[in-house]
């Protein structure tokens, strides 16, 4: 190899024909893909067999360290920082507390849910490969685009790039670093 | 036996939500092109330059405020909340109607609030702003705000968790916080359509750092959905608790006219009633003045509409209630906190709600109205008036004439009373604008995902 490149980009015209070549890359037996749209696709996470996503057990969590946050807070400052006797009811008061801890779960919840999305997306991330195939620009607009990573062990910069020929794209176009 | 034609026309005729022709790259190029144009109509400059004005009537106020304290407005006892808790209760309101487009028309997936949510999304930001400016200004020394808050301090003291007041800080404080991030991970994508089709280098590096590096990768689709989804269902039971904690300021107190166990569903209601009242102003001139009546069309206009009467009738139906369990319930303070309203000094204020919030809307029965652009958008106007009425209402009336005949007072509003409320309109008015001349007011991806190309077509294998 003279230059290492990222990989190799097909763009198509339709969310179909997008799907039907993740399809087909999947059985020509590549791993290393992405694919790349402006709008969400339900039947392409099927097509690249991806991983269910772990957010909800992150926002789980988050909701639940939440919660316990805001009840041990306020627990604490009523029951043991700062008692205060009204006419002797219980200092440990929980059903007042019950509002102030809804709350809590919902702000660490929503908060690992952004924050978790994030993580799993990699953002932000300033330099992305992609980004250099000049008519990418594009996929946030109106094109689909199919990238096979040169990390994939079948990969041919020749090769690939032929495969990739016979999906009818609209183009094929290398990914430099 | 039917014939062949009339089997056909049995089927019912698909309705598309937005209107016909249009391409990912047209909806794209459609709505972004307000953002990436160098030409901004008149109609913007003078509804900005309005809020604007009124921004610094705000700015004047609160300077006036900070310096002379609260007494400028009219609050004196017995009526200590006056103007600010109405305008309080009455912006949090307005937002409501944001979160249920965005969070609970999600989840009940009503495709039809795809092209609203944003802007609606972005008036719950504003209109949480503008409220949270009430109680703070109302503290007497709003420069001491964070003692509402727990934290370790020197003082040795803590605030009261058993106060809904306190509640009333955490519900809306995570309530702007969700709302913000909501909006944010649905502008996300937008962000990045921006970056991509921006020309001009200080934009594109702009909106490069907010989108963070977004590419529309499926797994950061499939990430995305999901959090969406988390959001929406989060999002709620928060909303509908904000207003209930919102409620709970005056059902705790045992103040006459106050202390009701279904003040909660009732100050929903009137939230959502409120709220999407706001939506159609706002969306009547802006899908004119920019050509989106192809995006925002009128079945949009209708729904909300119907949305407009559904949640009116629910407010009626409390008024009702609230007068039947006054009597119902044999509490003679209670009856003569009903009696007062009704004929008393603030009588003229209390018929003129009935008017605006119950027999105004019920024109959108009528299909005539309900596509008829002006009425729709008189109709929302009068309901705005009105729920501001109602708040004002609850809180004069009840606060006027509670249980001693020598305690008594009439509320008077001063000109600082009006000029901070219209001052915050400003407020809203100021940063709903820049919003529509920064950010996409329509949510790009999720309008490519109506229309009929974006379905994926399966090969027969």
């Amino acid at each position: 190899m003279t230059k290492t490149i990222y990989g190799m980009m097909a763009e198509f015209d339709t969310p179909g024909a997008l799907v039907n070549a993740a399809r087909e890359a999947r059985a020509k037996g590549y791993r290393k893909l992405d694919a790349y749209s402006p709008f969400p696709i339900e039947e392409l996470s099927e097509a690249l067999h991806l991983h269910k996503s772990r957010l909800p057990l992150i926002v789980l969590i988050g909701g639940i360290l939440g919660g316990l946050t805001g009840y041990l807070m306020q627990y604490y400052v009523t029951v043991l920082y700062f008692p205060i006797n009204v006419a002797g009811r219980p200092l440990h008061s929980w059903p007042a507390y019950i509002i102030i801890t809804f709350e809590m779960t919902i702000l660490f919840a929503a908060l690992s849910a952004v924050f978790g999305l994030l993580a799993l997306c990699g953002l932000p991330m300033p330099y992305h490969p992609v980004f250099n195939v000049p008519r990418f620009a594009l996929a946030s607009r109106n094109r689909f685009f199919l990238c096979i990573e040169a990390t994939d062990p079948l990969f041919d910069r020749k090769a690939t790039s032929d495969f990739l020929g016979t999906l009818e794209p609209r183009e094929v176009s290398e990914v430099a670093h | 036996m039917p014939d062949e034609q009339d089997l056909l026309q049995a089927e019912p005729p698909k309705r598309e939500i937005i209107g016909t022709g249009y391409t990912f790259g047209t909806v794209t190029d459609q709505i972004a092109s307000v953002v990436l144009t160098k030409r901004t109509p008149l109609f913007w400059f003078a509804s900005f330059a309005v809020g604007f004005g009124l921004l610094l009537v705000f700015l004047w106020s609160v300077v006036l405020l900070l310096a002379k304290g609260v007494g400028i407005w009219g609050i004196r006892m017995p009526v200590a909340w006056g103007f600010a808790i109405t305008n309080f209760v009455w912006w949090i309101g307005i937002g409501h109607a944001g979160t249920l487009i965005s969070a609970i028309l999600l989840l009940l997936n009503q495709q039809w609030r795809n092209s609203i949510n944003r802007f609606a999304e972005a008036m719950t930001l504003f209109a949480v702003a503008s409220a949270g400016m009430f109680p703070l200004l109302h503290l007497g020394r709003p420069w001491l705000f964070y003692w509402l808050f727990p934290y370790p301090n020197s003082m040795a003291v803590q605030p009261n968790f058993r106060s809904p007041l306190v509640w009333d800080v955490f519900a809306v404080s995570t309530y702007a916080t969700v709302s913000l991030l909501f909006w944010f991970v649905g502008l996300l994508p937008d962000l990045a359509t921006l970056r991509d089709r921006s020309t001009h280098r200080l934009p594109r590096f702009l909106y490069g750092i907010l989108a963070m590096g977004w590419r529309g990768s499926a797994r950061h689709w499939a990430s995305h959905e999901v959090a969406s989804l988390l959001l929406a269902g989060l999002a709620t039971p928060l909303v509908l608790s904000v207003h209930t904690v919102v409620s709970f300021d005056f059902t705790i107190a045992i103040v006459p006219g106050w202390h009701s166990t279904f003040f909660p569903p009732y100050f929903v209601a009137g939230a959502i009633y409120s709220g999407f009242a706001m939506v159609l102003v706002l969306a009547i001139p802006l899908r004119k003045v920019y050509g989106l009546e192809g995006l925002i069309t009128l079945r949009h206009l209708q729904n909300s509409a119907k949305v407009l009467l559904a949640t009116g009738l629910i407010v009626a139906y409390s008024y009702v209630m609230e007068q039947f369990m006054a009597w119902y319930g044999g509490n003679t303070y209670e009856q003569a906190a009903f009696l007062h309203r009704m004929t008393g000094p603030y009588a003229s204020v209390y018929w003129f709600l009935v008017f605006c919030n119950i027999v105004s809307p019920q024109a959108l029965w009528f299909k005539r109205v309900r596509t008829s652009v002006p009425a729709l958008f008189t109709v929302s106007m009068i309901v705005l008036v009105g729920m501001w009425l109602e708040r004002y209402v609850i809180i004069v009336t009840s606060l006027a004439q509670d249980f001693l005949v020598s305690s008594w007072g009439i509320f008077q509003a001063t000109r600082w009373d009006w000029a901070t409320y219209l001052g915050t309109i400003g407020l809203f008015l100021f940063l709903f604008f820049l919003f529509i001349r920064l950010l996409p007011m329509i949510s790009i991806f999720e309008v490519r995902t109506l229309l009929p190309q974006a379905k994926v077509e399966e090969e027969v294998r």
